[in-house]
């Protein structure tokens, strides 16, 4: 009895041992994984910030609105933060390669999907990205055009304009991330339908008197009198 | 290879893109004209109303001050569809002959191409400037199917000083109502002044004459296709005589009348004149950094005249325009303007009609910060532009209450005091320049 007791605890500690020798140098390979990722995400982290600052980014992020809510989020500036983001990526890459050489069953399916899932968080950045720059360049131009037009409320035609292609963005955004596809799609449907009928009576309410002043101009002739106020400015 | 080469070459090379340009029926129409002394170049789009009297006018101007050189009118249109390229090819010399008693000595031709399906002022006058190039013409002039008192003699005024005086290009001057070019006596006139050191009055025209080696010179460097159409290249082409050396001179035509143009064009006329002189700031900026002071050019005639009839201006909504402009585009000015120079336009900007003022200091300082901003690009350079044109209204605001009762002289020294103070103000312009740096 003892001495099987004695030869059960010895073979269950070679079996340690042997599993420890077997996952010593797997954890070792992984350390050596994460070091060697934290120092290339390092790398690329200045290679990407340098040429972030080369190519005056954060001037793009400035036109395209971005460092506006980043400022108000208290976040740092944009060029800082896709450096920042760029290096988490390239790290937590590294570890998670590590962790599937460990062989541990079942993460090894979740370490495929994230390396499947980055390709689309990337385009999806990129839509974001540009989206937010459409959206500013757009919204400034109908605020510019509305201003010299003297149309009335030019900020709100502005904003509407900005609205529109901010939730079609983040529409294209979520699709491209997979999150929520049927939620937003609807949530998009609701949006853009009550942006569109709010829009249709804001202009139909506030655009009474421009369409009655537009016709008497039409019809009764009232341009004359508005064109002897104009000056040529050649 | 030697020096001669190497210009032959560059020579071949221009002319054979000129020709890919040029339509070839237009080329054939050119061959056949062989040389020409004198071209007149006509840009037209859907001016039939005014395009037959101002033809006639042209070839009495050649009748009566050029009957022994040879002269061709180079009418480019762009897409016309009421039938102004068969109107200008159909009018007879032979209609002209009665009213100047006079005979041309050599043939006078008159050709027609279309360059476009829409307007292009740029492309129009590349066409203008590589037909003078192939037919070795040695002074050109160009003329506007707008202006509806378009006189015989303007073509003499514009061409004797190249033919004569060995003038490279010669600028119109005008006598114009007080309150009419208020773009030009605000902004163009005064800054162009101060920047280039040359007090040309009419920077940007649609009439001017310019010799065959300035054409030739601006047609090979000019970048053509920079995606504007080339809007404003008029005044590319004044500011490259001034950076280039060569003689500039005014001359005196009269009075300026002008058809389809009112206040509505602001920002088109922006973009054609001040976004074409922001853009060669960059480019010309060796140049001007360097001038001091300003100079009169020669001048024939007049160096302007004005004209004093009571007109009726709205002012109450040219200073609501201001002032909804300064509330409604805040976000904007911030990226372009100094927090000072925003900070006392929204106090303008709340000022009553009758205390209502944007002093010429004010005004300077927002354009050269427009200038600096412009060129950094802090947003779209388009939008840079548009965003002038509120201010621009307050600007007119204060210059309609300050000259409402003013006699000519008056107007005049309101815009020589404007003028030196766009000359006193520009070290503040290379400062801004140079913190860009």
């Amino acid at each position: 009895m003892r001495e099987m007791i004695i030869s059960e605890l010895s073979q269950a500690l070679h079996e340690i041992a042997r599993g420890f020798a077997h996952f010593l140098p797997r954890l070792i390979v992984m350390l050596a994984l994460a070091l060697a990722g934290w120092v290339i995400a390092y790398v690329a982290k200045m290679v990407l910030r340098s040429i972030l600052r080369l190519v005056q980014f954060d001037k793009l992020s400035e036109n395209a609105g971005a460092s506006q809510l980043l400022t108000k989020a208290a976040l740092p500036s944009a060029t800082e933060m896709l450096s920042r983001f760029v290096f988490w990526v390239a790290w937590l890459g590294f570890i998670l390669l590590g962790v599937s050489v460990l062989g541990i069953l079942g993460l090894q399916e979740q370490v495929a999907k994230f390396f499947l899932f980055l390709p689309r968080l990337f385009v999806a950045m990129f839509i974001m990205f540009f989206g937010l720059l459409a959206a500013s360049f757009f919204s400034r131009a109908a605020l510019l055009a509305a201003v010299n037009a003297n149309v009335p409320s030019p900020r709100v035609l502005s904003l509407a304009v900005r609205s529109i292609i901010l939730v079609f963005v983040l529409s294209i955004v979520f699709e491209e991330l997979g999150l929520a596809e049927q939620t937003m799609l609807v949530a998009f449907g609701i949006a853009f339908g009550a942006l569109m009928l709010g829009l249709a009576i804001a202009f139909g309410m506030g655009g009474r008197d421009l369409a009655r002043r537009f016709l008497e101009k039409k019809i009764v002739g009232g341009k004359k009198e508005e064109e002897e106020d104009e000056l040529s400015p050649l | 290879m030697s020096t001669q080469g190497r210009t032959a070459v560059r020579r071949t090379e221009i002319e054979l893109a000129e020709e890919s340009f040029l339509t070839d029926d237009f080329l054939r129409q050119l061959i056949n004209v062989g040389e020409a002394d004198i071209l007149v170049g006509l840009p037209t789009h859907n001016n039939a109303k005014t395009v037959g009297s101002i033809v006639h006018t042209i070839q009495s101007g050649i009748l009566r001050g050029f009957p022994r050189e040879r002269a061709v009118i180079i009418n480019v249109d762009g897409g016309s569809r009421d039938g102004t390229p068969e109107l200008v090819t159909g009018v007879s010399i032979d209609d002209s002959r009665p009213a100047s008693n006079l005979n041309a000595l050599r043939t006078l031709h008159s050709i027609s191409t279309k360059y476009a399906s829409s307007p292009e002022s740029g492309v129009a006058f590349r066409t203008i400037l590589a037909a003078a190039e192939l037919l070795r013409a040695k002074a050109c002039v160009v003329m506007s199917p707008l202006s509806t008192n378009v006189e015989p003699e303007w073509l003499s005024k514009l061409l004797h000083p190249i033919f004569d005086d060995d003038f490279d290009l010669v600028t119109p001057t005008y006598r114009r109502h007080k309150f009419e070019g208020l773009l030009i006596t605000n902004l163009l006139y005064p800054m162009t002044r101060a920047l280039y050191g040359l007090r040309i009055r009419e920077a940007y025209s649609p009439e001017f004459g310019f010799s065959g080696r300035l054409g030739c010179q601006f047609l090979e460097q000019y970048v053509w296709n920079d995606g504007a159409n080339g809007a404003g290249v008029e005044l590319r082409l004044t500011l490259a005589a001034i950076t280039g050396r060569y003689r500039v001179c005014q001359s005196f035509l009269g009075e300026k009348i002008h058809i389809e143009r009112h206040a509505a064009d602001l920002v088109p006329a922006l973009r054609q004149t001040v976004g074409t002189l922001f853009s060669a700031l960059g480019p010309d900026f060796a140049v001007w950094s360097m001038v001091a002071g300003s100079q009169s050019p020669p001048t024939t005639g007049a160096d302007h005249e004005v004209v004093l009839e009571p007109v009726r201006v709205n002012r109450k909504r040219l200073r609501e325009m201001f002032s909804t402009g300064v509330a409604e585009l805040e976000s904007v000015f911030r990226s372009i303007l100094s927090p000072d120079t925003l900070a006392e336009l929204q106090g303008i900007a709340r000022l009553g009609e009758e205390e209502f003022h944007y002093p010429a200091e004010l005004w300077v300082r927002t354009v050269y910060e427009f200038a600096a901003s412009y060129q950094r690009s802090v947003i779209s350079r388009d939008h840079i532009i548009q965003a002038l044109a509120p201010l621009f209204r307050g600007r007119v605001v204060t210059f309609l209450k300050e000259n409402r009762n003013a006699f000519a002289d008056e107007v005049e020294n309101n815009i020589e005091s404007l003028c030196l103070e766009f000359e006193r103000l520009k070290p503040y312009l290379l400062q801004l320049w140079k913190s860009r740096e």
